[in-house]
């Protein structure tokens, strides 16, 4: 209901925002307003647009194989202090992440990386409720006797995680990628802490900036339900073709 | 839970003869498991571990002006002073009632809400199934600070058609007054996680041997009889994970109160919850002691209510 108030709303331009109904056309100005977006101070839309992508796409992109890589040694390999370690991961999903923000802006000033793609990149590549998932992914879909068969036939450690593991788990590298991509491009506290150049923004943060000031003017309303509806639609669109995973992964979440 | 030394491959049912179990392959897979572990952990340390050491160390330090206070700050040791500094703050107390009452209304709402969403879609037919899973899971796709936006201007008179509904009956309502703020924020907040809770119980629910119901039916439980003794019980330790999660999420909620309180929400102030203290402290006052005092109390509260979740939860499921 809500979603597609936006879309009426984004088809209207401030007089009959205000002067319409909720559920009804006014002017149709959607084309107007979608122009307005992209233009509006030198077309800084589209680059939080590609900031965001950039944050959470590459982000997600790593840190999942970072996820499936420590999952699988958890899973496949015997050593020293294994479950300890694991604890420590765990602990790691249970910590939330808005407490440990503060010190990190200050020790990332001390690095010199607030104020750069760097300060949201980082923290974005450590999921540790990725590395429990990929654990649980491992079990399930990589069978031991695979990786002896690979081991017999001469082929290396990394050979056989690569070529033989990895194509096992994509479906759990995909579950995890989209937990983490939906986790940064929800990002907005770390956003908010970490930046204060515009150019850097995500879309999230850029909207809550122009959001502030509609009080003042108005006429930002359809600059924030117009960007606001443009930052929606291709989730919506990821998440319809990708529900198979997300489905899978709630799964492995739930019947732990 | 084995020895350092231990067969290295975890075969799934029964260990198959190892080819060769010569110190040289294991040394070569403890190796890999060290190259493949490593990245994790070093980020970890630098994004997760560091960061906590650090404020603890800063908690125990406070900000004074020297001099006449043109001299900038000193860094004094003040042990446990900012923990006390921080509780004996009203707005720090009340920020934790805050969110106590933000959980007495949400958590109840959000997990009944979902499982009863979830039983529903669970008896209902088989392509109405994948129609409401996706229709109810389609809002947690649209990030937190948009939903907010949408639904601040859906509260906001003018631009609301639900105030234009309320009015056209002769209603009224503000959504924003001291009575309806906490229910327009759990509005907010349950439309964007209620689906996702319901897929996880719906899947809980698919596990479910369909011998254990068509027994209870057998045995002449209703419908109702049958969610409530049989299905929800079954599926006890995904309720428990979901009270877990969104007990961990609504202790540091954020962005919801900011936005209402910009949109000058009278009884949400700047420190309403927990972390907006932690950020006025932080990144308003530069009290960085104070905002690191307050945010290991807050993960100390998260950790205490896991523990306490979990306990409960094997409790309950021991009982049932």
């Amino acid at each position: 209901m809500p979603v597609s108030w936006l879309l009426f709303a984004a088809t209207k331009n401030s007089r009959d925002l205000f002067g319409t109904s909720g559920f009804a056309f006014g002017d149709f100005n959607l084309f107007t307003n979608l122009r307005h977006v992209f233009t509006f101070n030198d077309g800084i839309y589209l680059r939080w647009f590609g900031n965001s992508i950039l944050y959470s796409v590459v982000g997600s992109a790593v840190s999942s194989l970072l996820c499936v890589a420590t999952g699988y040694a958890f899973d496949k390999y015997d050593f020293r202090g294994k479950e300890k370690l694991f604890g420590i991961v765990l602990g790691g999903v249970l910590v939330p992440t808005t407490v440990i923000q503060l010190p990190m802006y200050l020790l990332a000033t001390k690095a010199g990386v607030v104020n750069t793609y760097w300060a949201l990149l980082l923290p974005a590549l450590v999921n540790p409720f990725g590395v429990y998932l990929a654990r649980v992914f491992s079990e399930g879909y990589v069978p031991g006797e695979v990786l002896e068969a690979a081991r017999v036939d001469g082929a290396g450690e990394l050979r056989t995680f690569a070529g033989i593991a990895l194509p096992m788990l994509a479906p759990g590298f995909m579950t995890i990628f989209l937990f983490s991509f939906t986790a940064s491009w929800n990002n907005f506290f770390g956003a908010l802490v970490m930046l204060n150049d515009e150019k850097l923004y995500p879309v999230n943060l850029g909207l809550f900036m122009w959001n502030s000031v509609t009080q003042q003017q108005p006429e930002y309303y359809a600059l924030v339900i117009t960007g606001s509806l443009v930052a929606v639609v291709p989730l919506i669109v990821a998440f319809v073709c990708l529900q198979r995973f997300w489905r899978s992964g709630l799964t492995a979440g739930a019947v732990k | 839970m084995a020895a350092p030394l231990a067969p290295a491959v975890k075969a799934t049912r029964q260990p198959p003869p190892k080819p060769s179990g010569t110190p040289p392959l294991r040394r070569s897979q403890r190796r890999a498991a060290a190259l493949f572990i490593t990245p994790f952990f070093v980020l970890f340390a630098v994004v997760m571990a560091a960061p906590i050491g650090y404020a603890v160390w800063m908690s125990l330090f406070q900000e004074r002006s020297s001099g006449l206070g043109f001299g900038g700050t000193e860094r004094v040791f003040s042990g446990l002073g900012n923990y006390t500094k921080a509780l004996s703050d009203e707005g720090f107390r009340e920020s934790f009632v805050h969110i106590a009452l933000y959980c007495a209304l949400y958590i109840p709402v959000m997990i009944g809400g979902s499982l009863l969403l979830a039983l529903l879609v669970d008896s209902a037919l088989a392509r109405a199934k994948r129609f409401f899973q996706l229709a109810l899971f389609l809002p947690h796709a649209i990030p937190g600070l948009i939903a907010s936006i949408i639904w601040i201007y859906l509260y906001t008179p003018g631009l609301s058609p639900v105030l234009d509904w309320i009015g056209a009956v002769g209603g009224s309502w503000n959504f924003y007054s001291n009575d309806h703020v906490l229910s327009s924020m759990v509005n907010l907040c349950a439309w964007q996680w209620i689906g996702y809770n319901m897929v996880i119980f719906y899947a809980a629910l698919q596990a479910v041997p369909r011998e254990t119901i068509e027994a209870a039916v057998v045995d002449g439980a209703g419908a109702i009889r049958t969610a409530l003794q049989i299905k929800v019980p079954l599926i006890a330790s995904a309720v428990v994970m979901t009270v877990l999660f969104t007990c961990v999420g609504a202790i540091q909620i954020f962005t919801e109160p900011r936005l209402l309180n910009q949109r000058g929400a009278p009884t949400i102030d700047t420190e309403w919850s927990p972390t907006m203290f932690i950020w006025k402290a932080g990144f308003v006052q530069h009290d960085y002691g104070l905002a690191a005092a307050a945010s290991l109390m807050l993960a100390v509260l998260g950790v205490v209510l896991s523990y306490i979740v979990t306990r409960l939860g094997n409790r309950w499921k021991a009982a049932s």
